[in-house]
């Protein structure tokens, strides 16, 4: 599903943010990336979604190969991927709805599968009865759910969370893990980057760990093992 | 593209100057204030250059035909001139009408001169390209039976001379101020879209394409670049209006007039749409363009 070999990241400013890193992630697995800050956990997943070109190496999401992807066909690859941020990066001025279903406008679906596709994923998530509330109206962890099911509208092969629960309280953090779990059992790949050691340490999955650019430790059922 | 698409990107591009509603106004009036002084300049500009024209098509050459030709030397004259490239036109004055137009300007006392009339016939010659009138009198000068030829000298280059140079000068101002123009609107526009670069990122996290991205921002530009160019056309087309009604019967039978209100007004509107648009969409171009790199 995802595989890179040797891949290298190289900021302008010199910074080695992933240093010769090889991975390979199966279609249906969920996977932690941990490791303490600055340590290239961003840099690794931006790299998958290309949002960050990689400086050498390769990298194959879904068969498409990354390094000879020209920029105007980088949109086909997002649309097989789903990314959640910690943040949500949901527009203010559209409400539950038009959040999720902008996703499947700026592909060009037809209007009626769209709303068809947008309530059963609002059904999902659990918001079918917020569909008009706008993101202010709303709690983190309900923002954090109309995020997740915007990423899933497009039914994506491979969902990209960057630290999903980190601006989350602890009981809301769970209800959005398992929504993940749940996504993750439909079949769709899952590689989240977390700091929260009691998520890693309970729902036990594949752990990367990542420090100085380089992948230390790469572990199925592995705990968190670092000291928060 | 799907007519869905299109559909959605007029609505977005609609629902999004209502949305920004305060950098909408900004940017109509930074387009607004900017092309009224185009248009302004351009009226201005316009009619100098008739009034140029106008000077310049004045000037023409008299050439003073010899005593000792003949009438078929006339004719041989008047044929090799014709066939000169640069000629508009030309006419044969006999000496006894060119006495008669002295009369005429200046008084009956040169009436004396019938008896002795000193004068000669005249060819007057009108140079196609009135800034060539020198180059011609100096050819026609060298044919045989032309006792002089006269266009002024001195004075006709010094006119052309100061023509051209209030030419160019209008034309470097009407640049700088083109120039002033894009620079401010663009400005604005890229304020308006650096406020909604989430949206933009958004848009490139979900695989959206970057023309998708764009087209609702240029539509934007363009109605921003319509709705500025509104009070410029109605200001001009007043301006103009008035100004004609006063300026325009005192030139009655004058050798200098100014433009007409039709076409002139209509062509400058068309150019301030024109303007207004194309800097519309362009500033939206340039602005976008930054942020599509995600």
């Amino acid at each position: 599903m995802i595989e890179m070999k040797n891949v290298t990241k190289k900021y302008p400013n010199g910074v080695v943010a992933t240093n010769g890193i090889s991975v390979n992630i199966k279609q249906g697995e969920f996977v932690y990336v941990v490791g303490p800050s600055g340590a290239g956990k961003s840099t690794f997943i931006k790299l998958m979604y290309r949002e960050e070109k990689a400086t050498s190496g390769e990298i194959t999401v879904n068969g498409i190969d990354l390094a000879s992807l020209k920029n105007k066909k980088v949109p086909f690859l997002r649309r097989q991927i789903g990314v959640v941020f910690q943040d949500f990066k949901l527009l203010p001025r559209l409400n539950v709805y038009e959040n999720v279903a902008f996703a499947l406008e700026v592909i060009e679906e037809e209007p009626a599968e769209i709303r068809r596709r947008v309530m059963e994923v609002l059904e999902l998530v659990g918001l079918k009865q917020k569909a008009r509330m706008f993101p202010n109206e709303l709690s983190g962890g309900e923002q954090q759910r109309v995020s997740i099911a915007r990423s899933i509208v497009n039914v994506p092969k491979v969902v990209i969370a960057d630290e999903p629960t980190g601006n989350l309280d602890p009981e809301t953090s769970w209800d959005i893990m398992n929504l993940f779990e749940e996504i993750n059992a439909r079949g769709t790949t899952i590689v989240m980057a977390t700091h929260n050691r009691e998520i890693v340490n309970t729902i036990r999955r594949r752990v990367i760990a990542v420090e100085g650019g380089m992948i230390v430790r790469d572990e199925h059922g592995g705990d968190y093992g670092y000291e928060n | 593209m799907k007519i869905n698409t299109v559909k959605r990107h007029f609505r977005e591009s609609l629902k999004s100057l209502g949305r920004n509603s305060w950098m909408t106004i900004a940017s109509v009036s930074a387009v607004t204030v900017t092309l009224i002084l185009v248009g302004v300049f351009a009226l201005i500009m316009m009619n100098l250059n008739k009034v140029a024209s106008d000077l310049e098509n004045d000037v023409e050459i008299k050439v003073l035909i010899d005593e000792t030709a003949g009438k078929a030397d006339e004719k041989a004259l008047m044929e090799k001139i014709k066939k000169l490239p640069d000629i508009a036109e030309m006419t044969y004055s006999t000496r006894e009408n060119e006495l008669s137009k002295l009369v005429k300007d200046f008084g009956d006392d040169f009436k004396l001169f019938e008896q002795s009339n000193p004068l000669r016939n005249v060819i007057y010659v009108k140079a196609s390209d009135p800034q060539q009138t020198a180059k011609v009198a100096k050819t026609i000068d060298k044919f045989n039976y032309t006792y002089d030829v006269m266009y002024g000298e001195g004075k006709v280059e010094k006119l052309f001379n100061f023509l051209n140079i209030s030419r160019n000068v209008g034309i470097v101002l009407i640049l700088g101020l083109l120039f002033t123009a894009i620079f401010l609107i663009s400005n604005t526009i890229r304020i308006t879209i650096i406020a909604r670069r989430d949206e933009i990122e958004i848009m490139k996290l979900v695989g959206a394409t970057n023309s998708f991205v764009r087209i609702p921002f240029l539509l934007e530009g363009m109605w921003l670049g319509i709705l500025g160019s509104i009070i410029p056309i109605a200001v001009i087309a007043t301006l103009y209006h008035n100004v004609y009604k006063i300026i325009a019967p005192r030139l009655k039978g004058e050798l200098v007039q100014v433009l007409d209100f039709s076409p002139l007004v209509y062509q400058v509107s068309a150019l301030l749409l024109l303007i207004g648009v194309l800097i519309g969409i362009w500033g939206s171009f340039m602005s976008v363009r930054k942020f599509l790199k995600i």
